[in-house]
Order: C-alpha cells, then structure tokens, then sequence
C-alpha cells in the first residue's frame, strides 16, 4: 500500500488517553456542567478560569514539584522560555486567592476545565480529565472542612453518584510522629512509601533499623493497622497517649470532623485510614476521599493544604477538593437527559415563517431549517415536530 | 445479591501454597486449576471467587478492583512498583531469591554488562543503586539461555533450589532481594468493604503463624 493511502487510513487516531466526546455525550456534559456550577455558585463560589498554558516554573513552583512528570512542556518561541501545560488547576486558583483577589476574609472559588497529564493515572484513563473542583481560603478549622466535604458530597449527588463512601484520614499525625521521631527527609520518605501501601513487613524492619524511643515506633508501627469505623480514633488515642502535642492535636481535629459527620450525615459510610497520605507532599490537615461500590478506585478527593499560598507571596489556610467530570459521567447512575426532538421548517423565504422561527427559539425550542435540496426530512433531522402554512398562519404541527 | 468477593491468583506454586492458608479461612476451590479450563473458580462459598491468572497480572487485577485480594510474589510486586495496592501480609510461602547469575569463572570485564531479565524496573534500580550503567535485554522466560549463546553477561532472575542455574553452568553472584508472597489489597475495596477485608487478612494472618515450621 502507498504511504499516501497508508496514512489515509490512521489519519482519524487519536493518541492514547485522548478522546472525542460526541453530541449526545457532550450534551450531557454541558448539562452536568451547569448543574454543579450553578450549584457552586449558589453556594458563594465563584467560577475562575486559570490559563491552560503558563510558565513551567510557575506550574512547578512549590507544592507544584510533584507535577513535574505529569506536565507536558513546550518551547515559548516568542519568549524562548519553557511552558507547561496545566496538569492541576488547584495550585492556580490558589495563586489567584493569594496574588490575584488578596482578600483577608474567607474566599470561595470553583473552577472546571480540561487538564493534561503525560501519563494517564487511572485504569485505562484519560489524559485529558475535565477537573472540577472548589477551594475555600481564609479560614483554619473544622467547619471549612466541613463545608468543603459536603460540598463535594452534594456534587457528587448532583452528578447521580449513589452511594458514596468517605475515606477520611489527617496527614499532620504521621508528620508528626515523624518529627517527635527525628526521622531525616530520605527515611521519612520511605517510610511513607511503606505506609502508602501498608506493607507491615517492610515497615517493621525499617522500624527495626532506627532503632527509635520505644514508644514512638510503637506509634509508627501501629499507623498502617489504624483503619476501620470510627472505633479506630479511640484506639488511636491510646496508642498515641504521650505522644507530642502535635500528634495529639491532629488526633482531635480528626475526632472534632468525626463527630460533626455523624451528627449532620449519619447515614454516610465513613472508612477512618490514618496512614492515608494522599498529597503528603503539601497536605496539612484532614485528607479525604469518595469511593463508590464497584469501582476500585477513588471517584473525588480532596483536603486541607494550608501552606500553598506562601510561594506566592501570601501563605492562607485552605481546602478543597477535585475530581474528574468524564470519571463522574461514566459512573453517573442518574444523568441529566439529553434535549432531544425539534421543529423542523421548510425551505421557505416567506418572512412571517422567520418570525415565527425566531418566536419559537426564544421560547426554547430548537429549529432546524431545510436546505434546499437537502437529503432527508424531519425524522432524520431528529426532530419530532414540524412547522406548517395552516390557514395562512404557520403552526406546530407532529410529524 | 451478595457482594462476591474474588482472589486473584496464580497457576502453579502461588497456588499450591496458598491453598492451605485459604483452607484455614474457610475457603476451598471446587474445581482444580490444573485440570480445569475455566478461569473463575468455585469455591465451597458461594460469594467467594478465585481467578486464576498470570503472576505478572495480578497487581494490575488488584489494583483495579477487579479482584478484591490477590497473592503476589514481592519479586512481582517490586517490578510493577505495587502502586495504588495494600500489600499488608507476608505470606511466607513460595520463597526464593531475587539474584544476579552468571557464567561460572568469569570476570565482569570491562564495559557496561548486558543484563537479561524480566525484571526489568528492578534491575535498573539494583545496579542505579551501585552507580553501574547496564545495558538491559528484556526477556520472557529461559533467562539461562541468554549467557550461553552470548546474548548477555548476566542473568537477573529468581533463584530457588539454584538447580536450574547449575544445569546451565551459571551459579549466583549477587543477592538482590528474599522473595516471598504477599496479600495484596484493593484500595478501594479496604475502604468500603473494610470488615470483611479485615477479618480475612486476621484469618490469612493467623494460617501463616500457623503454617510456621515449628522451632
């Protein structure tokens, strides 16, 4: 086969984790889209659009390190400098807050938009996800938390997602047993690779190896079994007994969020995991996560990282939370229906059919006018109705 | 309906040894693996699975929920990276060796050593490690055979009885890692079904200390 004709035949692939969405698909993703926003907004977070290309430097800039694999990069040929694009909008909405809308008080924003990832880090997954999320600034304590959790819970209801579990762990008590510990940056770090994947084996002989004050390697050891009902806070008070301030503090804050869930949402299912550090790398506080049965992996994420905003000037507490709108879509037991059916005109030049076709969208509806000669009537095009000379008058007619 | 639970294992030794702990928490395949074609096994409970697959597959089965616990070799795990999976338990069956083998009597030489493997991820951290740049050839099965037709230096494979090597006038030159099985845990699965994930983890937990040669 010629190459001509050999590359007819590929020219329609698109690369791997990239992918087209098609009418009635995008539909129901618009409408989705501004569900949840409109949601957000009546809630008092306001939309920010942050750019989809910038300086990798700035992308990468503090917490932003973490994302160095994950962005793609180009050449600015206009500046000669590097630019990534953005692999996470949470580290620009934060920028925003700090450098951009430098209010005191507490600041609500939301964002949505498509984001890139080099490599695709979900089960045959996109690498274009459509991130959605909301961060609230300005305020340290449980009940921005709070807020934050059930904000995500309320989008995800929105989305159709039906019976959610929370995961809720709080990365401040591993940091700070590792700091009562005096552990150096390369042993914490494996450290917290073993408790990521609660190898018990591994962590015990690197345990073994530092031979640390008793009681807190007890602490250290005790993290990857601390999971389960709530029950796990109890016991991890006792084992935690003694141990520094910080520990302890960052033991209550989980307790205090604990006790707010199981009074205003008895009925969700939470999973206490104290050795979940998802975003250890710039977390403070709380972490948290949805899952839903059936899928094995987490649908939504979030928590509290209160130290973001100090590379840009402004440190401010903050927290928040994102997730992957296709994921949602895919999973959505209950979407939005898609607008189907409409009005199909003649080809007419007659100006009282305009004004009636003009009449008719304004309502809402949709009309679509037949082009001379086209193949095809109003049943291909869809559309259920059809517009009609009626006595002089054009009407509304069935199909 | 009752949520199944499925284990991911697989054919041969992982699963032999398995068996028995798996006894000691109550469940026992109905059909045999081995004279079976089928790919999900019976249990004697009727909400309890086996799928029998390739070792090299069973962190990704697990990892994606399609199987709630699975058995894998460290050896396995160390090469997928045993990202997004629990690996709490040290099963202690199927031991052995991850190791560098090579030609009896022969010196490493000079150059970068070609080093055939499937242990691909662990062997460019092993010799990262040591500051040695190897030029690595990837490779299904019959490691033996690559230094005996002179398409490596060295091997990088997992050694047991070392029977094989010797056969093939090979013998172990480095140690890189003791080798076991472990249980390993779907995230999600640990989160939403943490009850029952939990007492069979205690249960596995108790058949190792169980299974344990006495002394």
């Amino acid at each position: 086969m010629a190459a001509e004709e050999q590359s007819k035949m590929t020219r329609w692939m698109l690369p791997e984790g990239i992918e087209e969405t098609l009418p009635e698909q995008a539909n129901v993703l618009e409408q989705l889209r501004r569900h949840l926003l409109d949601y957000f907004s009546s809630c008092g977070y306001e939309l920010v659009q942050t750019p989809f290309i910038e300086y990798l430097d700035a992308l990468l800039a503090g917490a932003g390190k973490e994302l160095g694999a994950q962005t793609f990069r180009i050449t600015d040929t206009l500046s000669g400098q590097q630019l990534g694009i953005r692999a996470d909008m949470t580290l620009q909405a934060a920028r925003i807050d700090a450098h951009q809308i430098k209010q005191d008080g507490p600041v609500r924003l939301c964002y949505i938009g498509t984001v890139l990832h080099t490599v695709n880090d979900g089960f045959a997954g996109s690498r274009a996800p459509l991130q959605v999320g909301a961060e609230l600034y300005g305020h340290a304590g449980i009940d921005s938390d709070f807020e934050i959790l059930e904000l995500m819970l309320n989008m995800l209801g929105l989305a159709g997602i039906q019976d959610v579990h929370i995961d809720l762990g709080h990365v401040g008590i591993f940091r700070a047993l590792a700091a009562q510990a005096g552990l150096d940056k390369q042993d914490e770090q494996l450290l917290f690779e073993a408790l990521q994947r609660k190898a018990i084996p591994e962590i015990s002989d690197i345990l073994d190896r530092l031979a640390l004050d008793s009681h807190v390697s007890q602490c250290l050891s005790a993290l990857a079994d601390l999971n389960g009902g709530v029950e796990v806070l109890a016991r991890a008070e006792k084992i935690f007994q003694g141990a520094d301030a910080s520990v302890m503090a960052a033991l209550d804050e989980i307790k205090q969020i604990s006790a707010l869930l199981q009074q205003r949402l008895p009925n969700l299912p939470v999973h206490y995991d104290l050795a979940e550090l998802r975003g250890y790398a710039y977390k403070t506080g709380m972490v948290f996560a949805a899952f839903m049965p059936g899928y094995g992996q987490e649908i939504a994420r979030g928590g509290r990282y209160d130290e973001i905003g100090s590379i840009f000037g402004r440190a401010r507490p903050a927290t928040g939370f994102s997730a992957d709108l296709k994921t949602l879509m895919t999973l959505s037991a209950q979407l939005p229906a898609a607008k189907t059916g409409g009005i199909f005109a003649p080809a007419n030049d007659d100006p009282t059919m305009r004004e009636a076709i003009n009449a008719l969208r304004q309502q809402g509806e949709r009309v679509i006018v037949e082009l001379p000669g086209q193949q095809g009537g109003a049943v291909d095009m869809a559309c259920d109705r059809s517009l009609s000379l009626v006595k002089g008058k054009w009407q509304v007619v069935p199909v | 309906m009752k949520d199944i639970f499925t284990i991911a294992l697989s054919k041969g030794r992982i699963f032999k040894e398995t068996m028995p702990l798996l006894a000691h928490a109550g469940i026992e395949p109905v059909d045999d693996p081995e004279t079976s074609r089928k790919l999900i096994l019976d249990t004697n409970q009727e909400d309890v699975k086996l799928v029998i697959i390739r070792a090299t597959d069973v962190p990704t089965y697990v990892q994606y929920g399609a199987a709630e616990v699975g058995v894998a070799g460290k050896d396995v795990l160390m090469e997928h990276g045993g990202e997004g999976l629990y690996e709490p338990l040290d099963l202690e069956i199927a031991r052995c060796k991850l190791m560098v083998a090579g030609p009896e009597g022969v010196p490493s030489g000079h150059g970068r050593l070609r080093i055939a493997t499937k242990f691909v991820n662990c062997t460019k951290r092993y010799y990262a490690e040591q500051g040695k740049q190897v030029e690595m050839i990837k490779l299904y099965g019959s490691m033996e055979l690559a230094p005996l037709v002179g398409l490596a230096d060295r091997i990088v494979d997992v050694v047991d009885t070392g029977n094989t090597l010797k056969a093939n006038g090979l013998m172990p030159l480095e140690h890189i890692a003791d080798i076991s099985s472990r249980l390993v845990v779907n995230k999600a699965a640990m989160k939403m079904k943490h009850e029952r994930i939990r007492r069979f983890i205690d249960l596995m937990q108790e058949a190792v200390v169980k299974n344990r040669p006495a002394g």
